[in-house]
């Protein structure tokens, strides 16, 4: 499924909007651990997390990640969306909680086998 | 013989600021794009040093990260003159952490760090003695896995 198909179906909000929009995203990863997303995340997945601070959006870089989900109304520090933007990292922000975010998005095939 | 000469790159890391985690890393990746090493192994790279670089914030208040290209493999040297690791058996166990709770609080800080870096390189070593500090040094082979 394509990255603005994703934001258009779970009504995202972008902090910062995806250079590629039509990027096909290749599955989905949760994690509020960055060690954790940083050893099993994989490129071209999307990120839900209820982290806001900038390292979330250093994480995403390194590993290419398609984008960031942060989740549940968490608080997003300004810095994480400049570091994001520094960075060509797509992140968004949604209300809905983390655990509703990824059954949305397993729903739409998103990381389904 | 000619000697094969390494692409060498060097980063000061100050301890305790989170906010700048990550760039030296950041700057590695792209060297490494540029010289055309493979994205396999540039993703492991990058887990490796960010990992490194998070703990020299953490733990060490700070110290450097330096990198060497070879043609064939990188390697990634991370060192301190931190506190040292009293059981670098125990740290190395997944799930075993010393980090403070800000560290935890922002998700890092779960024992995972070390356990990653020796997963994603081709080569692991580390030397650690308290109050000396502790040297990590990382090989990863330019060959996807």
């Amino acid at each position: 499924m394509k990255l603005d198909e994703i934001v258009q179906a779970l009504q995202l909000t972008a902090l910062v909007p995806a250079t590629v929009p039509s990027v096909e995203v290749s599955g989905g990863y949760a994690s509020d651990l960055l060690s954790n997303a940083m050893g099993q995340a994989a490129p071209g997945q999307i990120w839900v997390t209820m982290q806001g601070h900038p390292n979330v959006a250093a994480v995403a870089s390194l590993l290419n990640l398609a984008g960031v989900i942060i989740a549940g109304g968490a608080s997003v520090a300004p810095e994480t969306a400049q570091k994001a933007q520094a960075n060509g990292v797509a992140l968004f922000t949604t209300r809905l909680p983390a655990y509703e975010v990824c059954g949305r998005l397993y729903a739409l095939g998103v990381g389904k086998p | 013989m000619a000697e094969i000469k390494a692409l060498k790159l060097a980063f000061d890391v100050p301890g305790a600021n989170f906010d700048r985690a990550g760039e030296a890393s950041a700057k590695l990746k792209r060297t490494l794009q540029q010289v055309g090493v493979p994205a396999e192994v540039i993703r492991r790279v990058a887990i490796g040093s960010y990992e490194g670089e998070i703990n020299l914030i953490i733990h060490a208040g700070g110290g450097q990260l330096q990198a060497e290209i070879y043609p064939d493999h990188t390697r990634v040297i991370v060192s301190d003159q931190g506190p040292g690791i009293p059981d670098v058996k125990e740290a190395m166990q997944e799930g075993y952490s010393t980090a403070s709770e800000e560290a935890r609080a922002m998700g890092f800080g779960a024992g995972m760090g070390l356990p990653n870096m020796y997963n994603c390189a081709d080569a692991f070593e580390i030397q650690s003695k308290v109050g000396w500090g502790t040297i990590i040094t990382m090989d990863f082979k330019h060959q996807d896995r």
